[in-house]
C-alpha cells in the first residue's frame, strides 16, 4: 500500500508540474504578455512597468521556474481589474464554489444510487426504462439551457424560488440541481451496471442460498461491491464540477470561482485566469489522487497494478 | 479484408455484418437516433434552400413576433423573429449546420490525435504506454471549460478556433478507449500469427488491429461528437465561441436569454433543438455499442 501510494503521488506530482507548464504558457498565447496582463484601461507606463517587473524579457523557462515558485509560496500575482492579490480574490470566492460542488455531488448520488440498483434488480422494467430515459435525457441536455429553463419555470411563472444571487439557501436550490443532473447520468450507470455484474456473481447466490433476507443480501453484500467504482467516478465528478461551475454561477449569479473564472477571461485578467486553472487543475489531481488511495485500500486487487 | 474473415472480436461473438445490421435495426435506441440525425442533417443541408428569408436578414419592423402556435404568429415566420426581426427558422436550420460542422470538425482532429495515441501506447506497450496514459492524466487534469473558454478570449473566436481548440482538448477518450481495445487484441492468436509470418508493423496495425478496434472507435466518435456539439453551445453562450451573427444555437440562447422574462420561447426552440441533435447522436452511439457488444449491456 505505500509503495502504491508513494508511485500514486509521484505521478500525481509530475502530472501537477506539466499542467502547471501548460497553464503558464497560456500567457505567451496572447502577442505581447505584458499588454494581455495589463488588461483593457491599462496606460503605456503600466505596460512597461509589468514588462519590466515581471520580467518578460527573460528566457521562458527561467520565467516559468519565477512563477511556479511564487505560485507554490502563496503569491498568485496581482489582479489588476479587480485590484486585489489573486490569492486573496480566490480565497474569497472558492467557498461557495466547494459547497455548491459538495452539495451536488451528495444530491446526485442520493438520487443516483438507489436509482440505479432499482434499475438493476429489475432489468429491462418500467423502473428501468425509466431511470434510462432519465439518464439519456441528462446527458443530452446542455446544462446553460436546463438552468434557464427552471428559471422560466421556478421563479418567472411559478414565483417560488429567486433567479439570482446567493443571500439564502433559497438562492442555492435551483443552481445545485442543475449541477446534481449533471453529474447523474454517469454515477446511475455506473451504479446499475456494477450491481448487475454483482448480482451475478456466485457469492451472491451462495448468500441468497443460506436464506439470508434479500435486503440484507442487496445492501451489505452486493451493493459494497458494485459502489467501489462508483466512489471514484463520483470524486472524479467532483473535479469535473469546478470547471462546469462556470456556467451555472454565471447563470445565478453566485459570486464563486466560477463566476471570477468568467469574469477575469472576460477582462483580460490573465493572472487570475492562470492562477484559476492551475488552482483547478492541482485539486483535480488531489481529488483524483485521494480517490485513487480510497479505491486501493476499497479493493485491494487495485495495489498490484 | 483479411482481417475481417478470420474475425474472432474479444467483444462480439462472430457474427457476419449483416447480421450485426439486422441487429442494429431492431435495437429502437440506434432506429430512432439515425432517424432523429438523418432528419436534423437532411434539414441543415437542404433547408435553408427551402425558405424565403436568410439568417442575416433584419426586418426591424418584424421584431420578436411569436412562432405559429402562439397568439400572433403567422407562416410568414413559422418559428416567429427575434429581436433583430431575423426569421426564427432560417437561423435555427443555419444552426444545425454550425453545430454539426463543430460536430464533426471535432471529432475528426480529437479522434486522430487519440487514436493514433491510443493504438500505439496499447500495441507498443512499455515507455510508449507510460507516456502516451501520461499525457492523458495530463489532459483530464485541465479544466475543460476554463482552459477552453481562455484560449478563445485570447486568439479571438471563430467556427474554426472553436473547433481546433475542442479538438486539441477533446482526445482524451478516444485514447483510453483505444488504447484498451488495443490491448486486448494485441494478445489474441490472429496478431500474433501475423507477427510470425513476418506482417511488417505498419501492416499489423491496419489490417489487424484497426478494422477490430472500428466499433469502438464509431461508439467514442459519436459521443464525442455530443459532447463537442454541447461545448460549442456553452462557449457560444458565454459569449466566447462563434461571434455573432452567427446563428450558433448556444448564441440564440443567449441573444434570448435578454428577454427570458416575456419571450421565453427564443431560448426554448434553440434549446430543444439542441436537445434533439444531442440526444440522436447519443442514441445512435450508445445502441452501436449495444449491438457490437451485447455483454456490456
Amino acid at each position: 500500500m505505500l509503495y502504491y501510494s508513494v508511485k500514486r503521488f509521484g505521478l500525481a506530482l509530475l502530472v501537477a508540474v506539466v499542467v502547471s507548464f501548460l497553464s503558464f504558457q497560456l500567457l505567451f498565447l496572447a502577442s505581447d504578455p505584458a499588454i494581455a496582463l495589463a488588461g483593457e484601461a491599462a496606460t503605456e507606463e503600466d505596460i512597461i512597468a509589468i514588462r519590466e517587473f515581471y520580467g518578460f524579457d527573460r528566457p521562458v523557462l527561467v520565467q516559468y521556474i519565477d512563477w511556479l515558485g511564487r505560485f507554490i509560496r502563496g503569491d498568485f500575482g496581482y489582479s489588476y481589474y479587480f485590484n486585489l492579490p489573486v490569492s486573496e480574490l480566490i480565497l474569497g470566492r472558492l467557498g461557495v464554489t466547494f459547497q455548491l460542488g459538495l452539495v451536488a455531488v451528495l444530491l446526485a448520488i442520493v438520487v443516483a444510487v438507489p436509482l440505479g440498483v432499482a434499475a438493476a434488480i429489475r432489468p429491462n422494467t418500467i423502473i428501468d426504462r425509466t431511470a434510462l430515459v432519465i439518464s439519456v435525457l441528462g446527458q443530452a441536455m446542455p446544462s446553460f439551457w436546463f438552468a434557464l429553463v427552471l428559471i422560466v419555470v421556478f421563479s418567472v411563472n411559478l414565483r417560488w424560488l429567486p433567479a439570482s444571487g446567493a443571500d439564502s439557501w433559497q438562492h442555492f436550490i435551483l443552481p445545485t440541481i442543475v449541477i446534481a443532473y449533471f453529474a447523474m447520468p454517469a454515477i446511475m450507470r455506473l451504479t446499475r451496471g456494477g450491481m448487475i455484474e454483482v448480482l451475478s456473481a456466485d457469492y451472491i447466490r451462495t448468500a441468497k442460498a443460506k436464506g439470508l433476507r434479500p435486503f440484507k443480501v442487496l445492501f451489505k453484500h452486493a451493493l459494497r461491491n458494485a459502489i467501489i467504482p462508483v466512489v471514484s467516478l463520483a470524486a472524479v465528478q467532483f473535479g469535473f464540477m469546478l470547471s462546469g461551475s462556470i456556467v451555472v454561477e454565471t447563470i445565478f449569479a453566485i459570486d464563486g470561482a466560477g463566476q471570477l473564472a468568467w469574469e477575469s477571461i472576460n477582462r483580460n485578467d490573465l493572472a487570475t485566469v492562470q492562477a484559476l486553472i492551475l488552482l483547478f487543475a492541482m485539486i483535480y489531481v488531489m481529488i483524483n489522487f485521494l480517490a485513487d488511495l480510497l479505491n486501493a485500500w476499497l479493493d485491494p486487487r487495485v495495489r498490484v497494478a | 479484408m483479411a482481417a475481417v474473415d478470420h474475425n474472432a472480436p474479444v467483444e462480439a461473438a462472430p457474427s457476419p455484418h449483416r447480421a450485426m445490421l439486422r441487429r442494429a435495426l431492431a435495437h429502437g435506441g440506434v432506429t430512432i437516433g439515425a432517424g432523429l440525425l438523418l432528419i436534423i442533417i437532411v434539414m441543415a443541408v437542404i433547408g435553408p434552400f427551402l425558405i424565403a428569408h436568410g439568417p442575416y436578414d433584419q426586418d426591424l419592423t418584424a421584431r420578436l413576433v411569436p412562432p405559429i402556435w402562439m397568439e400572433g404568429g403567422s407562416w410568414e415566420h413559422p418559428f416567429g423573429t427575434d429581436q433583430l426581426g431575423r426569421d426564427y427558422l432560417a437561423r435555427l436550420l443555419y444552426g444545425a449546420r454550425i453545430s454539426l460542422m463543430i460536430g464533426f470538425g471535432t471529432v475528426f482532429i480529437a479522434g486522430t490525435i487519440g487514436t493514433v495515441l491510443g493504438v500505439a501506447a496499447g500495441y507498443f506497450g512499455g515507455r510508449v504506454d507510460m507516456v502516451v496514459t501520461f499525457l492523458i492524466s495530463v489532459r483530464l487534469s485541465t479544466p475543460l471549460v476554463l482552459v477552453a473558454l481562455a484560449v478563445v478570449s485570447i486568439v479571438g473566436g471563430s467556427l474554426q478556433v472553436v473547433v481546433l481548440v475542442l479538438g486539441l482538448l477533446l482526445w482524451d477518450r478516444f485514447a483510453v478507449v483505444m488504447r484498451a481495445s488495443t490491448m486486448q487484441l494485441r494478445a489474441i492468436e490472429y496478431v500474433t500469427a501475423a507477427r510470425a509470418i513476418g506482417c511488417s508493423t505498419p501492416r499489423i496495425l491496419t489490417r489487424e488491429i484497426m478494422p477490430n478496434v472500428m466499433n469502438n472507435l464509431i461508439v467514442v466518435t459519436t459521443l464525442e461528437m455530443a459532447h463537442a456539439i454541447l461545448l460549442e453551445a456553452v462557449l457560444s453562450f458565454l459569449g466566447l465561441g462563434v461571434k455573432p451573427p452567427t446563428p450558433s444555437w448556444g448564441l440564440m440562447i443567449a441573444e434570448g436569454r435578454e428577454v427570458l422574462l416575456f419571450e421565453p420561447w427564443l431560448i426554448t426552440i434553440p434549446g430543444l433543438a439542441l436537445l434533439t441533435l444531442v440526444l440522436s447522436i447519443n442514441l445512435v452511439g450508445d445502441g452501436i455499442r449495444d449491438v457490437t457488444s451485447p455483454e456490456d449491456r
